[in-house]
């Protein structure tokens, strides 16, 4: 490089700094709990070694999937050369009606008086952002927002970052391996009015533990009696029975119910659209007029966060929700995935089983699902990956989407080894 | 009784607007010089013939699928990206003190850096750092750092109405009487909105008030390649800074210099004393990034990563970007040619001495809103003309439109 040398003494190398470094201070950060996993994972070199970490679908082969409905969306989209110009704040208006139909369902009373703000996020974390955010902001009757126990390791850094309170209700019944409905309900009865709960649509991550839903019509009642804000975490919705609409039957009887809650949605996993992230954030008003002003103030949030969301996985899923072909093909697919992780469940049971476990391993087929809470204590996950190269998250939560027929049994193997 | 029925409405975002009242405005001879995004001499979008060459590329991969990335992004597409800022032979680089973070765009890059830099920077979550911004500067930078709490943010001097450039002595000033380790937030090049850039020397001049006050560099990268058309023409401060030894952060944007505005490809670079403190801070960011978006879109940063690292395929995407910034300095000079023909009151060398996308224009609200409502010509409120709106089929309009209010409004 060659400077001007007017009126400045040039330097002809690098100085050095004369002062110590602004980072001095800055600690070294802990790995994620859950992506941290995949990446030591990814350091492993045994053979047999296994990623039940992170929930990303795998086939029987234990290879990503990449689902045949994206393939012809892609193909579909590649042949229409559409230009790359920025899409408005709230994203892709194709995909965002459909995103929100998908949720709510086509004889949603919400979808027809147009009462719904829905906005495109990245994905479900991007979502939760702006949710937490948003409800930071505007929110003010109340910072509380209540986890179920456990919830999403996640969930926790992303509302305390957007400045709320972290309360948390009973949800997990490590006795039972199942749902704790009569502690739920009575934290429930003690919440103070105006608090956000957090509830899992379905599939709930990390127990895999659902209420029926009878239990969810008595939580409906109850967080209605509390005059609670409901938040809906819904990353799986397919993914858990099998059908779409199923998986969504708490969120639209909570809405029939009069809740106007707020929704975020992933398509992460049921669309197997991970790194394109792609998401949705819905808040229910109480008018058209009501969702404009919430759409204003959604969109005030988001541009100084990264002004407008991408356009590729978005697009994708547009064109899948909107052309029937490719929506059929979705359902299949989608119905594929989960009976997949229903066969292994049954598998890892019956392994187990034979493996000489004394142990009662019946949760494993009730949770439902992409993840299974073992039961292993710490101690025991530890060993599992020492010994095994099984890599899983500390709470013992298991992703079934990484099992498969080919190493099921050595998992079960595994697992017995260190809980007999 | 809503939980909302106290939530504002909000006004709406102005560059944004601009465009919504452009698209229902009737009038045949509508020209938008609002939002920054290229357009052709047809006054359409360019997808870059060496994007539609690389989608093909990925479209027919088919070991590729659509997994998460790492937290902080596709690796070769970060390094890759910060070489393009840094230089390939960078000495900071070389010696292992360089990291990046794959982000939404250039927002999402100031975004992470605003965070990093609130909770890490001038002690643990010091809201109270001044963060400086250029007076004027892209509508967005205030909130961005509003919105990762910073408490304190002021403009420094930069542009000069009267004489329509730099307002070297105001800028100097106030990099003077800034209280030590305050954020300055540097445009590297094509300023947003004015287009005036400091020469060299003014650079240079800077750096060294900055080095002396130990205040912090941010610099916001959004048009490399897009101000003269040569990448290291354009990345010259930046990589001036890194020489004088400064330890600091560079929001990078993809979305003008590769047309990928909808995939939001950002990279912030971070310059580090050394590789130990650099390791630290890329351990925070990933805290960051995981509460935000967990962990970046993949396709604009496969897209952009094949490119520079496949030789054919960087130079075809240099020369997409020298046709780009071709176009738009045959509008300026177009332009100011008209003017001058026309016998327009006023100087308008600044037209073509500014650089960039924008240009400021000098015209007042006043004139501007007439410009608008008269002649359907959309600018922002503070006279800023998007030089790629202007095609050989408008010149003419526009010239005359604005010799026509510049006579008439004052």
């Amino acid at each position: 490089m060659n400077f001007p040398t007017e009126g400045l003494t040039i330097p002809t190398e690098i100085t050095t700094t004369h002062w110590a470094s602004w980072w001095g201070g800055v600690q070294m950060g802990p790995p994620d709990p859950i992506l941290g996993v995949s990446e030591a994972f990814k350091r492993d070199t045994s053979p047999k070694k296994m990623n039940l970490g992170v929930g990303a679908y795998r086939d029987d082969h234990g290879k990503p999937f990449v689902l045949d409905c994206v393939r012809k969306a892609e193909a579909l989209i590649a042949s229409k050369q559409l230009d790359k110009e920025y899409l408005a704040i709230g994203g892709l208006g194709d995909f965002t009606k459909s995103c929100a139909l998908l949720a709510l369902g086509a004889d949603s009373e919400v979808l027809k008086s147009g009462r719904n703000i829905t906005v495109q996020t990245i994905s479900g974390t991007g979502s939760l952002c702006v949710g937490a955010n948003f409800l930071s902001r505007f929110h003010s009757a109340s910072c509380d927002v209540y986890l179920p126990k456990p919830s999403w390791g996640n969930h926790t850094p992303i509302f305390r970052d957007a400045g709320m309170q972290l309360k948390a209700y009973r949800y997990y019944d490590p006795s039972t391996c199942g749902f704790d409905f009569s502690g739920a309900l009575d934290d429930i009865s003690k919440m103070p009015e105006k608090s956000v709960i957090m509830l899992h649509a379905c599939a709930h991550n990390p127990t895999g533990v659902d209420p029926k839903p009878e239990q969810w019509k008595e939580i409906a009642d109850l967080v209605k009696k509390r005059d609670l804000l409901v938040f809906f975490d819904m990353a799986y919705q397919g993914f858990a029975s099998g059908d779409i609409d199923r998986d969504a039957w708490a969120v639209r009887h909570f809405i029939e119910q009069g809740h106007n809650i707020v929704l975020s949605q992933s398509f992460a996993k049921n669309m197997g659209l991970y790194g394109e992230r792609v998401g949705g954030f819905t808040v229910v008003c109480n008018d058209a007029e009501e969702a404009k002003r919430v759409e204003s103030q959604l969109k005030i949030l988001i541009r100084p966060i990264y002004s407008n969301p991408p356009m590729n996985g978005a697009r994708i899923a547009a064109t899948i929700l909107n052309t029937p072909d490719l929506y059929k093909i979705w359902l299949e697919e989608v119905h594929g995935m989960a009976n997949r992780i229903i066969k292994m469940r049954e598998q890892l049971a019956a392994n187990l089983k034979s493996e000489g476990s004394t142990h009662n391993w019946q949760h494993v087929i009730d949770q439902i699902g992409m993840f299974c809470f073992t039961g292993l204590k710490p101690e025991q996950v530890e060993r599992l990956t020492k010994e095994f190269s099984v890599y899983m998250t500390k709470d013992g939560r298991i992703s079934m989407a990484g099992v498969t027929s080919g190493n099921v049994g050595y998992l079960a193997h595994g697992i017995h080894a260190v809980t007999k | 009784m809503s939980l909302f029925g106290e939530v504002p409405q909000a006004t709406p975002v102005a560059v944004f607007k601009l465009s919504n009242d452009f698209k229902e405005d009737a009038n045949p001879k509508k020209v938008n010089l609002g939002v920054g995004a290229y357009r052709t001499d047809e006054g359409q979008p360019w997808v870059l013939p060496v994007v539609k060459k690389v989608e093909k590329i990925i479209v027919a991969d088919n070991s590729l699928n659509h997994e998460y990335l790492a937290i902080l992004g596709l690796p070769e597409f970060r390094s890759s990206a910060s070489k393009i800022a840094l230089g390939e032979d960078s000495p900071a680089i070389q010696e292992n003190r360089v990291g990046a973070v794959q982000c939404l765009g250039g927002t999402g890059a100031l975004k992470m850096g605003a965070e990093f830099l609130r909770r890490w920077y001038n002690g643990n979550d010091n809201t109270k750092t001044p963060v400086y911004v250029s007076a004027p500067t892209w509508e967005n930078h205030n909130a961005v750092f509003s919105n990762a709490g910073f408490e304190d943010i002021r403009p420094y001097k930069y542009w000069d109405a009267e004489k329509r450039g730099l307002d070297l002595d105001g800028f100097l000033g106030d990099l003077e009487s800034a209280p030590k380790h305050s954020i300055f937030v540097l445009h590297a090049c094509a300023h947003n909105p004015t287009g005036t850039d400091p020469t060299h020397v003014e650079w240079m001049q800077v750096a060294e008030v900055m080095k002396r006050r130990k205040l912090f560099v941010f610099f916001d990268s959004a048009y490399q390649g897009f101000a003269s058309g040569c990448l290291d023409k354009d990345a010259w401060a930046v990589r001036y800074f890194v020489t004088q030894g400064f330890e600091m952060f560079c929001a990078q944007s993809f979305s003008k210099n590769f047309g990928l505005y909808n995939e939001r490809v950002g990279n912030l670079t971070i310059v580090a004393r050394d590789s130990d403190n650099l390791k630290r801070v890329l351990s925070q960011m990933e805290k960051i990034v995981r509460v935000t978006w967990s962990n970046p879109p993949s396709q604009g940063a496969r897209l952009v990563a094949i490119t520079l690292n496949t030789p054919e395929l960087f130079a075809e995407w240099k020369d997409n970007v020298k046709t780009m910034a071709d176009r738009v300095l045959l509008m300026r000079a177009s332009l100011q040619a008209k003017l001058q023909a026309l016998e327009t009151p006023g100087t308008w060398d600044h037209i073509t001495q500014q650089i960039g996308m924008f240009s400021f224009t000098g015209l007042n609200p006043k004139q501007v809103e007439y410009m608008i409502k008269e002649r359907s010509i959309y600018l922002m409120a503070s006279g800023r003309i998007n030089m790629c709106g202007l095609t050989t089929k408008n010149i003419d309009y526009v010239a005359e439109s604005i010799h026509e209010t510049v006579v008439n409004v004052q």
